[in-house]
């Protein structure tokens, strides 16, 4: 269970999140949505350990284990998984390589054993299949000259492999048509299940006609000023964020 | 105005003591013959390359007036032990002697060694360290593959634990030859090992020169290399320097025969106080003849990179094709790269680029990995082996590339336990 409590943070000198407080118990899958500029992207950042977001205030606890103590990379082998907005492009590293070390990398911090290169690519290529992505993905470099679309499916690719407990979706519908758009959400939804949950993070309404979320908030200039279920979504969808804005001022 | 009268001869600068040791050790020689007695000349004359001169700018060899070479020891031991796995036949010379108990005999390859193997293209009266070179040398390697022969590979191997030794091997390959030569100098302890090539390519012929300077911590590296490329044939080489607290690899080429090739590609990975120079000449002297440079440099601690490399076209290399490039990448603050690119181009239909880049790992590209758990100090390793991965993808030569990666691998480690964490 994810649990937020009064969490505040800024980035150089400007405060961006001003106490949210939030929970997203196993299982469940909750929604982000709230105008750009709000904190969303900041908010999945500070969850997943970025250089250059001072938390100043509250917690962040991951199943009781304090996260923000945590490096990235033991926030990772904890369950945590961020699929990024942007994905990033590393010359020079092999996507499978890529994924077998980040894997084997997380099962050797949980004291699991190694996949080999055999164990690793049977894995991968199921996965691959799932996401009807290209079978030539593993042999690229990591997103680069990939798509837009491309490189969303291979960050679900990678949640895909790594199993996280937890994953924080930042802006991953951004960038998709509807046919990529349909295939990571399946992606997405064949994890769910009682020991893994989400937090997607959406402007948009459209990605949770594929993944419904259980809860839907409202983040605004730093503070969540609404919760439901996901009829809220559709709310904001038809009347905007204005009508939600003003209610709560 | 007059000058003051001088009482007393003033004691000889630093490196004029270096040179003139060895002078003494030159005059002690029974075999002087002509070509030394000439080199000899220069040497007297000429010295140790100095700062004066443009091409020794940023590197010094004042650190050689400081050093005390340890004794060579009679075996080299364990250092056999750390040539590259490869199945091939191989030259093992130590202390700059062959030695034919540590080597094989190859096939399809000319070999005679007993002498320095002079070669042609020596300038003994343009680089002093030549002069030097063919004024001690003792013992080197003639390789000779004859015309139309596809000799495989052979390893050139310099083991080393003391002294000072100046090898002078020579490389020819005849019409449409092939020859993957992968050198590699090892050692232990401290010695100078100052090592001249004369390496001729003829038509059609292609020579891969794989380089591995991976001298011990003590040791000075100065390394002269000429090369004279035919009609289509190709120089292929790439440096991995990593050893040595001095090294300067110095390589001229000249492409003489219409549509030949030159490729120099290096990589330097450099920590602690090392100091590594990689200078290239390229001399395009022919219509549609391509020259590629290709070199990185990782450098931690307080290490010192040096790149320079000219490319020269003559008013008759028509279409020459230049690339030249150099990347550093610095993890530490301390850290120094020199880049000097320098072209001189008389042609009017040439297509000649270069360029430098330096930086640091980028942030990230190291939290990407970090989220998806690799930790920070693997993270970093795989960001500095796909820096490298540009120069070290083309080479074709895998029992070659996994030695050299083996290597990279080590040295990686080595600046870990070093400097912590986060070199």
């Amino acid at each position: 269970m994810l649990e937020i409590k009064g969490l505040t943070a800024r980035v150089e000198d400007k405060e961006i999140l001003k106490g949210i407080d939030l929970v997203v118990p196993d299982g469940e899958v909750h929604a982000i949505m709230g105008p750009n500029g709000s904190g969303k992207s900041t908010l999945s950042y500070v969850l997943s350990g970025r250089d250059g977001y001072q938390v100043t205030g509250g917690t962040a606890t991951f199943d009781g284990q304090d996260l923000l103590a945590l490096a990235p990379e033991q926030r990772a082998a904890a369950g945590l998984f961020l699929a990024f907005q942007y994905p990033v492009e590393l010359p020079g590293v092999n996507n499978a390589n890529f994924l077998r070390t980040a894997l084997n990398a997380i099962r050797r911090a949980r004291g699991e054993a190694e996949l080999d290169a055999v164990q690793f690519l049977k894995l991968a290529r199921t996965e691959i299949k799932r996401l009807s992505m290209a079978d030539d993905m593993l042999k690229r470099n990591v997103n680069v000259g990939f798509s837009g679309g491309e490189k969303k499916r291979n960050e679900v690719l990678q949640m895909a492999i790594l199993r996280p407990r937890i994953a924080i979706l930042d802006e991953t519908d951004s960038g998709l048509d509807i046919d990529a758009l349909k295939i990571v959400s399946d992606g997405v939804n064949a994890l769910r299940a009682p020991d893994f949950s989400a937090l997607v993070i959406t402007h948009y309404q459209r990605l949770l006609d594929y993944i419904v979320p259980d809860r839907v908030h409202v983040l605004y200039k730093g503070r969540i000023i609404r919760s439901g279920g996901p009829e809220l979504a559709l709310a904001l969808e038809a009347t905007g964020y204005a009508s939600v804005i003003a209610e709560a001022a | 105005m007059s000058a003051p009268a001088q009482t007393g001869a003033k004691p000889p600068a630093p490196l004029e003591a270096v040179a003139g040791a060895f002078l003494a050790r030159y005059e002690a020689r029974p075999d002087r013959d002509i070509a030394r007695e000439q080199a000899a000349e220069l040497f007297r004359t000429g010295g140790l390359p100095g700062a004066r001169e443009e091409a020794w700018h940023y590197t010094t060899l004042r650190p050689l007036a400081d050093a005390v070479f340890d004794p060579p020891a009679a075996d080299p031991g364990e250092l056999l032990a750390g040539l590259p796995e490869i199945a091939a036949p191989r030259l093992v010379f130590a202390q700059g002697r062959f030695r034919a108990d540590l080597s094989t005999v190859p096939s399809g390859i000319s070999v005679r060694t007993g002498a320095p193997a002079w070669g042609g293209l020596a300038r003994p009266a343009i680089e002093k360290l030549v002069a030097l070179n063919t004024m001690l040398a003792e013992d080197g390697a003639d390789i000779e593959v004859a015309d139309g022969v596809d000799a495989g590979t052979l390893v050139l191997a310099s083991l080393a634990t003391g002294g000072a030794f100046h090898p002078r091997h020579a490389i020819r390959l005849g019409t449409g030859a092939r020859l993957t030569l992968v050198e590699v100098n090892l050692g232990a302890g401290a010695y100078l090992n100052n090592p001249v090539f004369s390496v001729s390519v003829a038509e059609d012929a292609t020579l891969v020169h794989l380089r591995i300077q991976n001298e011990s911590p003590g040791a000075f590296h100065l390394s002269t290399l000429y090369a004279e490329v035919g009609a289509r044939g190709t120089y292929d080489s790439f440096l991995l320097s990593l050893g040595g607290r001095l090294a300067r690899v110095e390589v001229h080429a000249r492409l003489a025969g219409e549509k030949s090739a030159a490729h120099l590609n290096a990589a330097q990975l450099l920590g602690g106080g090392q100091h590594a120079d990689f200078t290239t000449v390229v001399a395009h002297d022919a219509p549609a003849t391509t020259s590629r440079q290709t070199v990185k440099s990782v450098l931690t601690g307080r290490s010192r990179g040096v790149f320079q490399g000219k490319i020269e076209v003559s008013r008759h290399a028509q279409k020459t094709d230049g690339y030249q490039m150099n990347q550093a990448l610095l993890l530490s603050g301390e850290a120094e790269i020199d880049s000097k690119p320098q072209l001189e181009i008389y042609a009017d239909d040439v297509k000649c680029s270069h360029g430098a880049t330096v930086g640091e790992l980028d942030p990230d590209q190291l939290f990407y990995l970090r989220s998806r758990g690799v930790p920070e100090a693997q993270a970093r390793s795989i960001l500095v082996r796909a820096f490298l991965d540009e120069t070290l993808d083309p080479i074709a030569h895998e029992a070659a590339r996994e030695a050299m990666e083996g290597m990279i691998s080590a040295w990686w480690d080595g600046q870990m336990g070093k400097e912590g964490a986060a070199p």
